[in-house]
């Protein structure tokens, strides 16, 4: 019989930061590991990071693949790939999990066809069948239908959803390897950064509070009204699909499918009617509360508290009884 | 005056979403009533490529893969500015999965000989992978920046894009030849004239087969033969009823019942 390979998993970084969705891969993996009796392993690149390999060690991996050098400091589809690819050529796992950001989604593609192996987009869920093969979980057609897609070839490729996953503890007494790999390094990939920007983020997988609209909104100055709810509540702006693209509101602050999904603490959303895309994206809030005026609107089935009502009525409302709540406090 | 350059715009025929039926229940489509277009990001890429077109001279090529029917997206996109369309289709190149599509894909664009440019939409709306682009600039070894938001400039030799990704912006310049798949934010894509629409009814949808790219590809990475992943089930999302507290009528105790809620969950105070 032949032995099983084990779980790779892409540590994303930037700026010498790990990305959180890394984590969740490395919760995930570690079960899927354990469930077939293999190792976890990750591998990282970057430069000046091998402090935040034993980060990785903490979360669950066994084995910590670390490639480091200036070349890779910022991330590079060419340069990152063809490491990556030989890494797996020469250990050969049986699945490689890689998060679903836009870094996640430019790198996975180029390895699997390198690799020609299957790749799966996206995924909110993984799971194995009783032969150890990988069962993937994923939405299509904007989220109103989910897939399960299995893979033919090895490794099992996979991008991973953000905030879908849960991360592990971090244990500082979890012990496992760092391994440094050589590095092969490629001086002209045809791409070159002229400028790299910080974006001012809306950072809305990771809010606690968000308060989102919909098309209860009638005019796009009127997320104003939901900015001074989430002003108060310490949360941030979030908004459904259809006033993203008619442009009243930028993609960042984007809830569902085809934008971010959140967790927040409380997710407040109104004249949102709760199209299955929009759901999609604040269905595992830990308390949802709604405002519509429609009674059927299918936002209702999913929230803690339904509010039946004029949003412009109840939000001014809410924010007057926040304040008075807030000065109280205070007094 | 030196060359036009050649661009390549891979465009893909999808059901027109809005119109597809689903059933909830059973996680079924009814594609029966949804018309077929050209994915909205992939009128993006062809928009950014008609501009560039437009600027410094360019032969613009689209490829699409898909059933006889998909000329129709095709004879569209001529009708938006492509000068060429090439429609690649048999029966051994359906049940494509990303890796086989993009195998193929890649493969006539080899058979086309010279390019500079591909360009792709970032997703299509019915598979949502965002895969085709990248795993075709890899089977074309060239280069490919995503998620480009903004062209910047674009000479002979290289394009200047800007894409986000993490928490930074990036200006990328790419070298030719290279790919990029676009977002919305790219470009808003221009209407058809008429005059257009009729001169594209009479053009020319060059018709490829399997066949026909014997000698660049291998046969049996066509199609489901070359497909590593298969879609084992497909149902509706499971959605998780919560339905709770439903409160009307009196707006103020609702608010202060909501207060209630944000007390004791430490949002508020």
């Amino acid at each position: 019989m032949k032995e099983r390979g084990d779980v790779l998993v892409f540590a994303e970084q930037e700026n010498g930061e790990i990305h959180q969705v890394s984590y969740e891969l490395l919760g995930k993996g570690r079960e899927l590991a354990d469930r077939l009796g293999v190792k976890l392993n990750a591998v990282l690149l970057g430069w000046h990071i091998e402090n935040k390999a034993s980060e990785l060690v903490y979360r669950g991996a066994d084995n910590v693949f670390l490639y480091e050098h200036p070349s890779l400091q910022d991330f590079d589809a060419v340069r990152y790939s063809r490491n990556i690819v030989k890494l797996v050529k020469e250990t050969r796992p049986d699945i490689f999990l890689i998060g679903a950001t836009r870094i996640g989604r430019t790198l996975a593609p180029k390895i699997a066809a390198a690799l020609r192996t299957g790749l799966t987009a996206d995924c909110i869920d993984l799971d194995l069948d009783s032969d150890g093969n990988l069962i993937q979980i994923r939405p299509a057609f904007s989220g109103n239908i989910m897939a399960q897609i299995r893979t033919k070839t090895r490794p099992q490729m996979a991008t991973v959803r953000y905030r879908v996953m849960q991360m592990r503890e971090k244990d500082t007494r979890r012990e496992g390897k760092i391994i440094k790999k050589k590095v092969e390094v490629i001086n002209e990939t045809g791409m070159k950064i002229i400028e790299k920007i910080r974006a001012d983020e809306v950072n809305l997988p990771e809010a606690e509070v968000i308060v989102s609209g919909g098309r209860g909104l009638k005019k796009p100055e009127d997320f104003s009204l939901l900015q001074e709810l989430a002003g108060l509540l310490g949360g941030i702006v979030g908004s459904s699909r259809p006033l993203v693209d008619a442009g009243w509101i930028s993609k960042d602050h984007q809830v569902g499918f085809s934008g971010n999904t959140g967790k927040p603490k409380v997710y407040i959303a109104c004249g949102i009617s709760g199209a299955p895309q929009h759901l999609f994206g604040m269905r595992d809030s830990d308390v949802i509360i709604a405002i519509n005026k429609d009674p059927t609107a299918p936002i209702f089935n999913i929230s803690d508290y339904g509010v039946i009502g004029d949003l412009y009525e109840f939000v001014p409302l809410l924010i007057r009884e926040i304040k008075k709540e807030l000065r109280r406090k205070k007094a | 005056m030196s060359r036009p350059l050649s661009i390549i715009v891979l465009i893909k025929q999808v059901p027109e979403i809005e119109k597809v039926k689903f059933d909830f229940k059973t996680g079924r489509l009814d594609r029966s009533s949804a018309g077929a277009v050209i994915n909205p990001f992939d009128l993006n890429a062809l928009e950014a490529a008609v501009r560039i077109k437009e600027k410094i001279g360019a032969i613009v090529t689209a490829i699409s893969m898909g059933p006889k029917t998909a000329e129709n997206s095709l004879r569209d996109a001529i009708a938006r500015g492509a000068d060429k369309a090439i429609l690649l289709t048999d029966i051994r190149f359906a049940g494509a999965d990303t890796l086989a599509t993009s195998y193929t894909l890649a493969s006539a664009i080899r058979k086309l000989g010279s390019f500079d440019l591909v360009v792709c939409g970032e997703k299509t709306i019915d598979g949502d992978t965002a895969q085709v682009g990248p795993e075709v600039a890899e089977f074309l070894g060239i280069p490919h920046v995503a998620y480009v938001e903004e062209i910047r400039e674009v000479n002979r030799d290289e394009i200047l894009v800007k894409s986000k990704m993490g928490r930074s912006y990036y200006l990328i310049a790419l070298s030719f030849p290279g790919l990029i798949t676009v977002t919305k934010d790219v470009n808003t894509p221009r209407l058809p004239t008429l005059r257009d629409k009729i001169r594209s009814r009479k053009s020319e949808i060059t018709i490829w087969n399997a066949d026909f790219l014997l000698d660049v590809a291998e046969i049996g990475r066509f199609g489901i033969s070359g497909s590593p992943t298969t879609v084992a089930k497909v149902y509706a999302p499971h959605t998780e009823k919560r339905r709770g507290l439903i409160l009307k009528g009196n707006m103020e105790d609702a608010a202060r019942r909501i207060v209630t809620v944000l007390k004791e969950l430490r949002i508020v105070g």
